[in-house]
């Protein structure tokens, strides 16, 4: 892809690594939205023939979505995105029966925060990344009532052993729900099979090529009851997300939804190649450099990494400016980037933690695109690294 | 030159980077994060980095966010805490511009490619031959050269103060000429990382979650007779008044603490008075200056300057003067230009 520069400028080359922040949106997403943005804008809820359309596109959508996502139309609640979908599962479980909500220490804040807030037991990782089934099995009782594990890790890329989740729960708590935070995975996972026994799933549109601000949960028929509403208002999404239907989103995630999936193995093998020539490249350039977690436990597209004696925010910067868009821990209100709590978990500790840096590919991702990247980021490593030594 | 310029979201520094902007310079804005928290109340808030970003989208300029709260918890926040376990009354300002922004930022500004780092301190940086010198701010009521006194030559050289020249008042102007949203925001005043909400109780809760506070008493310094007692040995700054328990009709100041043994000498503001300060730590801008030289020290941000000279292990002043607490910085100046400075012993 071609990106304008740090100032503007256009026509400079450039390199968009940071899909597991956002993605382009498709142009089927696109496409797919615009009429419902103009001629097609009726509140599907009305009584009247262009309500009528609006309902029919939203109906649409959402066969899409269950096809996608391997379950009934009427399981998919569609939300604001995935922290709406991620508190809906977890509060609205809590909320409505109480007991004990089990989770990781990795989970993105979606899932923690509103976990920590109900007083979540919080499960201990691998120094891979993986949440670590021993403890989870410890942590599980007859009083948990949801139990939610991500799919994929949005920081370290690692994919989540979610059959064996699901086997633990089922044996040593037969009455929580699961939930999975499935955001980073729909690009990479067949979701539809890999989370069919999951209670409740998230997923977001902007990570696969929809638009920000929208999203679903997978209410699974187990779950149904078991799960309340967390804002009140009209009876939209069966009782359970109330508020006027995003129909022009909510299509234009489907559109996402339906050619990702439909591209994904293709997807998945070329981003691998080219995820993996990156961070070969970058190991023979800058011969320190350390892969956060093992390529075959972690999603196509995360190259997550750190230059030992390279604090992430210098080395950003200076990739930033030569046009390499990435990501270090996660940033918060203000704009600066915090030490990542994945890395913590992971048994991180001391200047390692500020020197991870995230490279996250997508399906549109090219050859040129990496290979610019990777020079861009040797250079800024070898840079910052030179300086250091004479350092002060 | 490419001139990385720290944004605090205030009018001075907006105004650091507007000039240095329309003076041709390639400006990048840059705020600090260094704490966070409900005392979060000075450079870092998220309303003043909205500020900073919008003054920055408004000049045309790119903006970073740099988290340097590890190095100010460790640099400045810790020695502040360990200063008044051990009786002494820090100046946390003056070791954020030594160690953070004068050290770390301007660390790391070089090794981004920058040639200069710009603040929006009211001090002066001048260039003399090949020697830079440190001057106090245009603006007698505003100059910031105190908080600046531990720094030396080399950390200046690469330093630009763009409003240093200028009065508050034609700052504000010129922030309304170029138009930037920042021109009648107040001036911060505080510790940042200390909440002046008074339901927080400042500097003591501050304290007392992160050191055992003492119960102490107060004695009478010529007597020795026991006036009063007090809740926190670690609160008292030599010169206080406030919370001695002086219930008699003389005003009673604290003249010496000792830790120890818990106690506070009190006595009245004569009592006060001495000839000089002796330094823990001393630190020349440049060339040392030999005992005897006569200079003028000042021994708060925005205090009045004494006359003194330099003695071989502080200074004397001219006159007899209120002591200095130990652990204030103490700058020394010759004329407006400024020569060292001594940490009170």
């Amino acid at each position: 892809m071609e990106h304008s520069g740090p100032d503007g400028r256009t026509g400079s080359r450039g390199a968009y690594l940071d899909h597991a922040a956002t993605t382009p949106m498709r142009a089927e997403a696109v496409a797919a939205m615009l009429p419902y943005c103009t001629a097609e804008f009726a509140n599907p809820s009305g009584v009247h023939a262009a309500a009528r359309r609006a309902r029919r596109a939203l109906d649409d959508a959402r066969d899409e979505m269950a096809s996608v996502l391997g379950c009934a139309p009427g399981e998919v609640v569609f939300t604001s995105g995935g922290t709406e979908a991620d508190n809906l599962a977890v509060l609205g479980v809590h909320g409505r029966v109480g007991g004990l909500v089990v989770t990781s220490a990795i989970e993105h804040d979606a899932v923690l925060n509103p976990a920590r807030r109900v007083g979540a037991r919080i499960v201990g990782v691998t120094a891979q990344g993986v949440v670590d089934l021993d403890a989870l099995a410890l942590a599980l009782d007859e009083t948990a009532t949801l139990v939610s594990v991500m799919a994929v890790n949005n920081e370290v890329g690692t994919v989540q052993p979610l059959d064996d989740v699901v086997a633990s729960v089922r044996r040593a708590a037969p009455r929580a729900l699961v939930h999975s935070d499935a955001v980073q995975a729909v690009v990479w996972r067949d979701v539809a099979v890999e989370l069919a026994e999951c209670d409740l799933v998230s997923v977001s549109a902007h990570k696969f090529g929809g638009p920000k601000g929208v999203g679903a949960l997978v209410v699974r028929r187990r779950a149904v009851g078991a799960l309340g509403a967390i804002c009140a208002g009209g009876g939209q999404e069966r009782g359970l997300r109330p508020g006027t239907e995003n129909v022009a989103g909510i299509v234009a995630m489907a559109a996402a939804a339906r050619a990702t999936v439909d591209e994904r193995a293709g997807a998945c093998a070329r981003t691998r190649r080219l995820r993996d020539r990156f961070l070969d490249g970058l190991t023979e350039a800058v011969p320190g450099m350390v892969e956060s977690a093992p390529r075959d436990l972690t999603a196509p597209g995360h190259a997550h990494v750190r230059f030992p004696g390279v604090a992430a925010e210098e080395l950003l910067f200076l990739i930033d400016e030569a046009g390499v868009a990435a990501s270090a821990g996660s940033a918060c209100s203000s704009g600066a980037i915090e030490p990542s709590h994945v890395l913590r978990a992971m048994g991180w500790r001391g200047p390692a933690v500020r020197e991870a840096v995230r490279f996250t590919l997508g399906p549109a991702t090219t050859e040129a695109e990496i290979d610019f990247a990777a020079d861009v980021v040797a250079a800024a490593a070898a840079s910052l690294t030179g300086l250091d030594a004479m350092g002060d | 030159m490419r001139v990385l310029v720290a944004m605090s979201g205030g009018v001075d520094s907006s105004v650091a980077a507007a000039l240095l902007v329309r003076a041709g310079h390639e400006v990048v804005g840059a705020t600090l994060k260094l704490w966070g928290g409900s005392g979060d109340s000075g450079c870092c808030s998220v309303a003043d980095v909205d500020d900073a970003r919008r003054v920055a989208d408004e000049l045309g300029i790119e903006h970073r966010v740099f988290n340097f709260s590890e190095e100010f918890s460790r640099d400045v926040v810790e020695p502040y805490v360990a200063d008044h376990a051990g009786g002494r009354t820090p100046n946390p300002c003056v070791e954020c511009n030594r160690a953070v922004k004068f050290g770390h930022l301007a660390v790391r500004a070089r090794r981004l490619g920058f040639d200069a780092v710009a603040t929006g301190h009211h001090a002066r940086v001048q260039v003399a031959g090949p020697r830079v010198m440190l001057r106090r701010g245009a603006d007698r009521q505003k100059d910031q050269s105190y908080v600046l006194s531990t720094l030396r030559t080399p950390d200046l050289e690469h330093v630009l103060m763009p409003v240093g020249d200028l009065t508050k008042t034609a700052v504000r102007e010129l922030a309304r000429q170029f138009g930037l949203r920042t021109a009648a925001k107040p001036d911060s005043q505080d510790v940042c990382f200390i909440s002046s909400k008074p339901s927080e109780m400042g500097r003591s809760a501050f304290l007392a979650e992160r050191i055992p506070l003492h119960a102490g008493r107060v004695v009478d310094v010529t007597t020795g007779a026991e006036l009063a007692t007090l809740d926190a040995i670690e609160l008292v700054t030599v010169g206080q008044r406030r919370g001695l328990g002086a219930a008699s009709g003389e005003r009673r100041y604290a003249v010496r603490v000792d830790i120890a043994s818990a106690t506070v000498f009190a006595g009245s503001q004569a009592d006060l008075l001495t000839n000089g300060v002796a330094f823990g730590a001393r630190s020349w801008f440049d060339e040392p200056l030999d005992a005897g030289t006569a200079i003028e020290v000042q021994v708060s941000a925005h205090g009045e300057p004494r006359p003194a000279v330099v003695t071989a292990g502080g200074v004397e002043f001219a006159r007899p003067a209120r002591r200095v607490a130990p652990g204030q910085v103490v700058a020394c100046y010759v004329g407006d230009v400024v020569v060292g400075s001594g940490i009170a012993a």
